[in-house]
């Protein structure tokens, strides 16, 4: 026997090796230009300008969410400039049967995949009518609890799997979910059954105040996947076309059977992580603003679309004005709403007849709440 | 009729609602295949197939978080945790997301899941694995729990925790799955959650008892019974919420009670009872109404279980204080 020397498994290279491989996925550069040409966008004229809107209108909508909070007439709310292309791009290549868990920050989606904007503006105040989910509108409102809905998600898709329905469960959260165990146990569990599910980490660099360096020793968030056996990959989640793209790609290989996705969405959010108080200036310099506000999506696009002459001022200017209409509109709905009522809260604590104790607090609310 | 252990009842509403309803899932831990640990699901698998009886990866959390995004896709989930000392692992799934989910959605969402888990004292586990927590999910709006102390009760009420529209949290004691067996219909059937069932019938006290607990006052009164005491026993089946009707009825009729749970005595289910009784029958009571209960220290280590665990002997030595109060 010739004695063959097995080279000795070196895994300090195959790290670096696996890390090196996850390379930014982008198409669109910072100056607007094409910069992967293999791509096939396969969206139209139109479809480009629909996409552009959207970001246009998700921008304004942030603006007046944000002044609308400062006048006491919203109350929760999570900014999301910065991350136009990451949401809006992401949920462009969905199809209205596919089901949506967001996380809090996640408002432009669902309302772009259905949900009333007067409906969003009552869960945002705190009214029970703002959770109420029309039945033809597959989300879930936003969730509260850190990455509580990449479990999920696992669910909905393996649901979606049973039912032989052509559509994917798709989860959003931030890098800071990504360190949750429910991020790990819900990829895993997706990838387990081989369910249509698309997990979008929304690496928009802070969680809060933490800094994505002290999240994790990974290089990418996108490579967590690899654990899981599923295919991941990082984009510039200030890149709309790029984001766009990866999505429907997963979408496709789950619809098809091929399973879950991970994509991680490299981006920014200019504005603090929620009107509660938080002060970016304590964990974030101007320098670091200023360099992703140079990448800007909408900024990146408008270009693209006005050099291929899809794009102008009064298009834009049309936009906003629309934007700013339906949000004055649905504010007017909210605020014609019925005050809600603690009786209205028990009668929605479960189905059929409510049990005696419930039962008992009903009568003394609805006594107190007739005066 | 058939003669059945509560384990094998418990199998049999699981095979029930299967059949019954297309809907229906079984899943969780070794609950194909191998038909559960404790041979819960033992057959069904093979009867019903993988897509309906099915393993899980090992993590608690996802094995809730599945349960509630299937039943966002019109499903009736069934997921076991196999043992209820690994509730800790999905509380948030459980607590968090699942017991708010009608809530949450202004009553437009429904989360129709039972989950199944077995708990309870006496057989020598491992830490984590014998814990009475019940009262965790207990304290949490939007959950109903339901401990059932028979193979009859527990086949009939887990049909019913199937079948209702929220969330249910059907714990299934230990000692109870192979102790006794006992008439158990082959069909169909189903006990109202929430209603209690006074299992012996009696003048001079009210015991209020559930799962293993049950049958330590049943042994209790029979002792009583030989020095002329009657003594009432009420299981009450369903913790949360309560069968106030039947609890207050039989302290009325007795006018003595005491409360007994396998539990610590600390923010208890015993507890709630004996509030609920202060609150609405004061005036029916001659004596104070005293808890059986585990000291509060952690669940202890085996060697120390037996004494740990309330028994026959405390119940009565309780009881006779609040006869001879």
């Amino acid at each position: 026997m010739v004695s063959k020397k097995i080279q000795q498994f070196d895994p300090v290279a195959n790290l670096q090796e696996i890390e090196e491989k996850f390379e930014m996925f982008q198409i669109l550069n910072e100056e607007g230009e094409i910069v992967n040409q293999e791509v096939d966008l396969q969206l139209s004229d139109d479809q480009l300008v629909e996409l552009m809107s959207r970001m246009v209108f998700t921008r304004i909508l942030d603006q007046r969410s944000i002044s609308l909070n400062r006048q006491g007439r919203l109350g929760f709310y999570a900014p999301t400039a910065g991350q136009e292309a990451s949401q809006i791009a992401s949920h462009y290549a969905l199809e209205k049967e596919d089901y949506i868990l967001p996380g809090y920050r996640d408002v432009p989606q669902i309302v772009w995949h259905g949900l009333p904007l007067w409906k969003v503006f009552l869960w945002s105040r705190g009214h029970f009518v703002g959770g109420q989910i029309p039945e033809d509108v597959n989300v879930l409102s936003p969730q509260i609890i850190i990455g509580a809905q990449y479990v999920q998600t696992a669910g909905v898709a393996l649901g979606i799997q049973k039912r032989g329905k052509k559509a994917v469960a798709v989860a959003y959260t931030g890098d800071g979910g990504s360190s949750q165990g429910d991020f790990y146990e819900g990829i895993n569990f997706a990838g387990a059954f081989r369910s249509p599910a698309i997990f979008i980490v929304q690496n928009n660099q802070y969680a809060i105040s933490t800094p994505r360096e002290l999240q994790t020793a990974a290089s990418t968030i996108a490579q967590k996947g690899i654990a899981a056996g599923i295919p991941s990959i990082q984009v510039d989640g200030m890149d709309p076309l790029a984001v766009y793209v990866a999505t429907r790609d997963a979408r496709r290989r789950a619809i098809t059977g091929d399973g879950p996705s991970l994509i991680e969405t490299v981006c920014y959010r200019y504005g603090p992580h929620t009107m509660a108080g938080d002060d970016p200036t304590r964990y974030r310099t101007s320098e670091t603003d200023s360099k992703w506000e140079k990448k800007d999506p909408i900024v990146r696009f408008r270009k693209f679309l006005v050099a291929k002459g899809l794009w102008n001022e009064e298009k834009e200017t049309e936009v906003i004005a629309k934007a700013k209409e339906e949000i004055k509109v649905a504010i007017k709905k909210a605020d014609e709403t019925p005050k809600q009522k603690v009786t209205d809260l028990i009668r929605n604590m479960n189905d059929g007849d409510l049990p005696y104790n419930l039962q008992e607090q009903f009568e003394i609310y609805a006594e107190k709440e007739s005066k | 009729m058939a003669q059945m252990t509560m384990i094998q009842a418990i199998t049999d509403a699981l095979h029930c609602e299967l059949k019954d309803d297309e809907n229906v899932l079984v899943f969780g831990e070794d609950v194909g295949v191998n038909g559960g640990v404790f041979r819960a699901t033992e057959g069904l698998q093979k009867e019903f197939g993988k897509d309906r009886v099915f393993d899980t990866p090992l993590a608690e959390s996802g094995i809730g978080g599945l349960a509630i995004g299937l039943a966002l896709q019109g499903f009736r989930p069934v997921p076991e945790i196999q043992f209820f000392g690994f509730v800790y692992e999905v509380m948030d799934s459980i607590c968090g997301q699942l017991a708010r989910m009608r809530y949450r959605s202004g009553g437009s969402l429904g989360a129709p899941v039972t989950i199944r888990s077995p708990f309870g004292g006496g057989v020598h586990t491992p830490e984590m694995h014998s814990d009475s927590l019940e009262g965790l999910v207990a304290s949490q709006p939007g959950l109903k729990v339901v401990v059932p102390s028979t193979p009859y009760d527990a086949k009939g009420l887990l049909i019913s925790s199937i079948r209702d529209n929220d969330p249910v949290v059907f714990l299934e004691h230990l000692k109870l799955y192979r102790s006794f067996r006992e008439e158990v219909p082959e069909e169909s059937y189903t006990i109202p959650l929430g209603k209690a069932d006074v299992k012996r019938e009696g003048k001079d006290i009210s015991i209020f008892a559930y799962g293993a607990m049950v049958h330590e006052s049943l042994k209790a009164a029979e002792a009583l019974e030989k020095e002329n005491y009657s003594v009432e026993v009420v299981d009450l089946r369903t913790i949360q919420p309560l069968d106030i009707e039947t609890i207050i009825a039989s302290v009325e009729k007795t006018g003595r009670a005491i409360v007994v749970q396998e539990a610590q005595k600390q923010a208890g289910i015993a507890a709630n009872v004996v509030s609920e009784i202060t609150e609405r029958a004061i005036l029916s009571l001659e004596a104070p109404v005293l808890r059986v209960t585990a000291p509060d220290t952690v669940y202890p280590f085996p060697q120390a279980e037996a004494v740990w665990l309330p028994n026959s002997k405390d119940i009565i030595a309780t009881a006779k204080k609040v006869l001879e109060f």
